[in-house]
């Protein structure tokens, strides 16, 4: 097979890349240049679109033995991942712009390029498992990035290959090292690659300017101020910066954004609980499900799974959850799972919330 | 063509680095394992000094210069950094004239002047096939001669290989007493050179473009040209450009300057025939393909192309696939793909200077090779009119 692998600098792609080769694939290595001006993205190794991370993954594709170019997808990155990112925040809701660059750069811009090329398939370092041509989860729970890949279809999954879905982390630094690979020692990216320094709001501010408003409490009483609804998430407790503690002494939590009256609503932990969701824009890994399923849902990276009855109404994913959930974010996908296999996602639009009793 | 035994990869990136002449490579090595200072004052500086004037002598007398005029460098960037920026330092004038289409290591220096030092950037105008137009370099010299430190413009294109007008050039700044620096960098084994009948003040040459070393190049600078050092240090090459001199090197170059200054009218009538077969049997495969640059007055061994429709990366990446070694531009710019500016100057529009290719031809260039590309050509251009022009045009 004709493989072109996505190398980003770090140590999972690298290793990617070298199961493939000595697999006996004719592989090809191609790092993807997402910033027209690199200096100002992320710098160091947490991120995976810097200088030196492109040239990490030339010199472990020198040290694999396969040819390497760098394929400069700036333009289509800005438009497609990094404005969506900064207007969803604009609109009060919470991108997951990992989610998104697979949906529309590594598996779409560049897999349709790929193909088009004469290469087979690409093949990246995700924590993922592909069976009978199904997304599933990874064998390592602590990396399982099934999650930011539940938007794949069917067609794109059959031309995708995760190498590293059968093997915990720790497992693929080893095999990095044995294999001679620099990059064995790199930490993991987390965070996001945009954003330089770290500081999403701060990001956010410079692109979008203040936008000062104030913080209520559900009766609509001000508890205080900020400088843009862009820099909350709903559920986040820190950085509210409340003069006021409130009269049961309990913590405060984002309840609501509303940008167009620059208000964020506030509450204690129990009006966060939502009993079940709508969402949009569905993908489907496999056949889209007919009528009501019983399934599990992830509400975002790295959170747990919970069980739920899904169904499809028209282009709108209705989910109700068997007991009620913590906070849940609109604009963060909701991933449907049938055990291990990921079923399909959609983009949270909204929720509807039930106060459980104190 | 029908494939015999499997074929050694194809060279055709010339213009990149073209490989060592054998005669140059016995030269350097020859010298590597002698110990010896140039500026040392005993019999071991002394044998290395006498390796290096008689290297200045060599490259002097092939390329009509006085050997007092020959300032080693490390390469071609250093002589050029040192001719725009020394000429601008004992100038003290505010005007700048230079084209478009200058290697990045003119154009990036003239920058950095302007944006440091108050340079005013006069560009001079460059035609549709990549050729300065001497009434514009005219007119921009007589509107004020005196404030004018120097002109700069290649002898010959290093993308589309188009020859340029140096000489009337110079001719017309001399008249005003204007220095004029010229990279010859690309030139020297294609077409003939003569510095002192060029009239320019300053030109640079590099080693490893025609089958010396790597890491070493030289500026021809006349002998009453004033130049502000960039290195100061122990005083070597009349204190124009300290630094211990690489004496295996200055011989290695010496002997490649030689070489392929005595082989170029053959070379360029060889070159020229094996060019004409690569961009007519590309035409004729691909007949959307356009060629780049002055059909007549050209560097010989240049075949630059531009293919509707298709991304040169997409190009490379599958010619390289069949063992097929070409460029997009100058290899400066490979990495993350810019469109040239050097096809922008001539007026491209982003997709027709994205879908460029450049062959090019020396020393080791076979018609087997040519035969090669033209087999290969079509199924990877229809290829890469597949892949489609991902930046330019977004496919959503």
């Amino acid at each position: 097979m004709r493989v072109l692998a996505a190398m980003s600098g770090g140590v999972d792609s690298a290793v990617a890349a070298a199961r493939m080769a000595e697999a006996g694939h004719d592989v090809t290595g191609v790092h993807l240049a997402l910033s027209r001006n690199p200096q100002s993205y992320r710098s160091g190794a947490r991120g995976c679109c810097t200088l030196e991370d492109s040239r990490d993954a030339r010199r472990a594709a020198d040290m694999i033995g396969i040819p390497f170019y760098v394929w400069d997808l700036a333009e289509r990155f800005h438009a497609d991942v990094v404005e969506d990112f900064v207007a969803e925040y604009a609109a009060g809701r919470t991108p997951n712009p990992c989610l998104r660059c697979n949906e529309k750069i590594k598996f779409s811009a560049v897999m349709d390029r790929a193909l088009a090329l004469g290469f087979d398939a690409v093949a990246t370092g995700h924590y993922a498992r592909i069976v009978d041509g199904g997304l599933h989860r990874a064998v390592d729970p602590a990396k399982d990035q099934s999650y930011v890949l539940g938007v794949l279809t069917a067609e794109q999954l059959a031309h995708a290959l995760f190498p590293l879905g059968d093997t915990v982390k720790d497992e693929v630094r080893a095999e990095a090292a044995r294999r001679g690979l620099s990059v064995a020692a790199k930490p993991d990216s987390h965070d996001i690659c945009f954003v330089a320094d770290g500081n999403t709001p701060g990001f956010l501010r410079d692109l979008l300017g203040d936008a000062p408003g104030d913080i209520v409490d559900a009766s609509g009483t001000k508890l205080g101020e900020h400088d843009g609804t862009f820099g909350f998430t709903v559920g986040q407790r820190k950085g509210l910066r409340i003069g006021t503690p409130a009269a049961d002494g309990k913590p405060r939590f984002v309840l609501d954004i509303s940008p167009v009256d620059r208000t964020v609503t506030v509450g204690p932990r129990e009006e966060l609980a939502v009993g079940s969701l709508s969402a949009s824009a569905p993908r489907w890994c496999g056949p889209a499900p007919d009528g009501e399923i019983a399934c599990g849902a992830q509400l975002r990276a790295h959170g747990a799974e919970v069980r739920a009855a899904a169904r499809l109404d028209g282009d709108t994913l209705r989910v109700t959850f068997d007991e009620p959930v913590g906070a849940v974010a609109p604009g963060q996908a909701v991933v449907l799972y049938d055990g291990t296999r990921v079923i399909g996602s959609a983009t949270i639009d909204a929720v509807d919330r039930v106060t459980q009793p104190v | 063509m029908t494939t015999g035994a499997a074929p050694a990869r194809v060279y055709l990136d010339h213009a990149a680095t073209t490989p060592m002449l054998p005669a140059a490579i016995e030269a350097m090595t020859r010298h590597l394992g002698r110990t010896g200072n140039a500026s040392s004052l005993h019999a071991a500086g002394r044998v290395a000094r006498r390796t290096v004037e008689e290297s200045r002598e060599s490259i002097g007398a092939t390329l009509n210069a006085r050997p007092s005029e020959v300032v080693f460098t490390s390469g071609g960037t250093e002589a050029d950094n040192l001719a725009v920026k020394g000429l601008w330092w004992s100038r003290r004038r505010r005007r700048v004239l230079i084209s478009r289409i200058e290697h990045h290591a003119v154009l990036d220096p003239v920058v950095w002047l302007m944006e440091h030092e108050g340079a005013e950037v006069e560009w001079l105008p460059v035609d549709e096939l990549g050729r300065v137009q001497v009434e514009g370099v005219r007119e921009a010299i007589e509107r004020d001669p005196d404030s004018v430190a120097f002109v700069s413009l290649m002898l010959a294109n290093n993308e589309v290989g188009t020859l340029q007008p140096v000489a009337e050039v110079a001719a017309l700044a001399q008249a005003h007493g204007i220095p004029v620096h010229t990279d010859a960098v690309q030139a020297i084994g294609q077409v003939p050179v003569d510095f002192d009948a060029l009239g320019v003040d300053a030109m640079t040459v590099s080693g490893h473009k025609l089958g010396g070393p790597y890491g070493i190049g030289a500026l021809l600078v006349r002998r009453e040209t004033d130049l502000v050092p960039l290195l100061h240090g122990g005083g070597q090459e009349r204190d124009i450009r300290s630094g211990t001199l690489d004496t295996p090197a200055t011989a290695g170059f010496a002997v490649a300057v030689e070489h392929a200054v005595a082989a170029q009218p053959a070379e360029a009538e060889r070159l020229t025939v094996l060019r004409d077969a690569l961009v007519d049997g590309v035409l004729e495969v691909v007949p959307s393909a356009r060629l780049s640059g002055d059909p007549v007055r050209r560097l010989p061994g240049n075949a630059h192309l531009s293919f509707h429709g298709c991304e040169g990366d997409s190009l490379l990446l599958l010619l390289d696939a069949r063992g097929i070694d070409c460029s997009t531009g100058s290899a400066c710019n490979a990495g993350v793909a810019e469109p040239s500016h050097v096809l922008l100057a001539m007026g491209y529009d982003d997709e027709r200077a994205r879908g460029s290719l450049r062959f090019t031809l020396g020393h080791t260039t076979t018609r087997a090779e040519v035969d090669t590309v033209v087999a290969q050509i079509g199924p990877v251009v229809e290829r890469a009119m597949n892949a489609g022009l991902q930046n330019v045009r977004k496919v959503s």
